[in-house]
């Protein structure tokens, strides 16, 4: 495929997607572009519509109106709604990919390490036990899981270990859009920051487009290029990540940047 | 309704008070329904009302109430459960219907025109004037993997079958080979991923293109499914870990048979084995036909 044509084009449009639950605000109104190896953070308080907006946005819950419309490698533009549900399901299997907040929501536990990373690939098709396996490995090495540790279950890893292995259960069938839901909460300190790093490291070599959904601004500051602040389901300020945390406009994005406590 | 008479002990033609073959013939009608529906749609699980039986769930409500739905005056009856004519099940079974429907009984294999079977396909060959009727305590293969039913149906639906070969991955991970040996999933017609029921893989290649009907009942997830005659069903495989058939490396004691599924009896407690066929029909008609081979001669 041709870097410079996928680049003139957004990989994920998103125009004034609302949600509601019933009489209930979940997000509204919310518009962006996401270019291809881009990484947003979207950053707020609890309840302020962040999770509603990213699986909006990722295919798993039918927004109330707006469009989102993808990039796809070879068919042109996508409105994920309005394809078929099969499409969209090819969709979240192949060229996405969702991290979730807990590992045990995003892993088979009662499966080995081995067969969660190759799920994805025998899910598009692959039958070659051998090569699903050598990829498994492959990828067990890349998010820093010793080899040995292959035909282990996910329960018997530590936290940050399953977190690892989640995200290369995600990144096997090599995807262009990576969701990821506070993909650090509930890690300790040292952990975040290894995973922060092994992050980094994944989504520039790998040129992904990223969407991080967080109310940890340290991550964000580390990770994302744009940043969207949400509050009461609406985005109330949007721009460059170093702009906004350093020059908040909004009087909301000014009381969360001075609300973190230094270290 | 006419008055139920539980003390009258067997009849010729049903016992009084209850309709042939035990279900009433709106019952019987709907099961038919479903089992056409079952039958243009090969592999697919069709939901259907069950009904109470006179026994408890997992004895075989599924196929007895599909057995009842098919059998007619003319039928001739054979029930088997794991291969054996004799045994508490299949004995049962035949004696209910025996005295519901009064239907002849068989254990002869090719002169039955229902086979009613637990955990087995009969070793001789069928016929397509012939129609085998499974027990099926869980119909859902995706059930080991995903345990909610809007989303296997969903999965079924839209053909995601992925996840059908972890479980294989996680047997060739963990022992080197695949060692699921009973109840192997099946993929029928190129379409849908199906449980054969509990038989072992040693009878998976004998469902491929059978002539005979193949109906599946399942009482208490009520579901029928069914593999219409000369349908391909495919074992699900790796293609660097083909489908293959496990079998005792040993003849029967009784037949001398080389070909089929053993059983294994402890004889006495000094690790004295025998290996005799679980197809009890199939051992006596070797038996019977002069293939005798008595187990000194054998070892």
């Amino acid at each position: 495929m041709s870097a410079a044509q996928d680049n003139d084009l957004p990989l994920l449009t998103v125009r004034d997607v609302s949600r509601y639950y019933g009489a209930r605000l979940g997000c509204r109104d919310v518009s962006f572009d996401l270019w291809p190896g881009e990484v947003l953070g979207i950053v707020g308080e609890s309840g302020s519509g962040k999770s509603t907006l990213l699986n909006c946005l990722s295919g798993k819950l039918e927004p109330s109106g707006g469009e989102v419309v993808y990039q796809t490698r070879h068919e042109g533009a996508l409105d994920v709604y309005r394809a078929s549900e099969a499409r969209r399901r090819l969709l979240l299997r192949t060229d996405w990919g969702f991290v979730h907040q807990n590992p045990r929501d995003g892993l088979r536990m009662a499966v080995s390490a081995g067969a969660n990373v190759g799920e994805r690939l025998m899910a598009v098709g692959d039958r070659h036990y051998g090569n699903i396996r050598a990829a498994a490995t492959d990828w067990l090495g890349r998010v820093e899981i010793a080899a040995d540790r292959l035909d282990d279950r996910p329960t018997a890893f530590s936290g940050g270990m399953q977190q690892r292995l989640q995200i290369a259960r995600v990144l096997v069938t090599k995807p262009r859009l990576v969701f990821m839901d506070e993909p650090t909460g509930g890690l300790d300190v040292s952990v975040q920051a290894r995973l922060l790093d092994l992050l980094r490291g994944l989504v520039r070599d790998l040129g992904l487009a990223a969407i991080v959904v967080t109310h940890d601004l340290a991550v964000v500051r580390l990770l994302a290029h744009r940043l969207l602040v949400m509050k009461d389901g609406e985005v109330v300020e949007h721009g460059l990540t170093d702009r906004v945390l350093d020059d908040p406009q909004h009087p909301y994005t000014q009381l969360l940047v001075s609300s973190v406590l230094p270290a | 309704m006419t008055q139920l008479d539980e003390g009258s002990g067997p009849a010729e033609v049903g016992v009084a008070g209850y309709n042939f073959a035990y279900l009433d013939e709106q019952t019987k009608r709907m099961i038919r329904r479903t089992i056409l529906k079952a039958v243009a749609i090969p592999g697919y699980q069709v939901a259907f009302g069950s009904r109470e039986m006179p026994l408890a769930y997992g004895w075989g409500t599924g196929g007895m109430q599909i057995t009842a739905a098919i059998v007619g005056a003319d039928d001739t009856l054979k029930v088997i459960d794991q291969g054996a004519d004799d045994t508490t099940n299949a004995v049962s079974i035949r004696r209910f219907f025996n005295r519901t429907a009064g239907v002849a009984m068989t254990e002869r294999t090719v002169d039955a025109s229902v086979i009613q079977t637990r955990h087995r396909i009969p070793e001789t060959p069928l016929r397509d004037d012939q129609i085998l009727v499974y027990q099926v305590p869980m119909p859902e293969p995706l059930r080991y993997l995903e345990p909610r039913e809007t989303e296997t149906q969903k999965m079924h639906a839209l053909s995601e079958y992925g996840v059908m070969h972890v479980k294989l991955y996680e047997d060739i991970a963990r022992h080197g080979r695949i060692t699921t040996s009973y109840d192997y999933p099946v993929l029928v017609n190129g379409r849908y991923v199906m449980a054969p029921s509990p038989i072992p893989k040693f009878d998976n290649p004998k469902m491929d293109r059978m002539p005979a009907l193949q109906l599946f009942g399942a009482g208490r997830e009520k579901r029928i499914y069914a593999v219409p005659p000369y349908t391909p069903v495919k074992s699900l495989d790796f293609e660097d870990h083909p489908f293959s058939i496990d079998r005792q490396p040993h003849s029967c004691g009784l037949c001398g048979s080389n070909e089929s599924f053993l059983d294994e009896i402890v004889t006495d407690d000094a690790g004295g084995r025998l290996y005799v066929c679980s197809d009890t029909d199939y051992c006596r008609e070797r038996r019977e036909a002069g293939d005798v081979m008595n187990r000194s001669a054998a070892e």
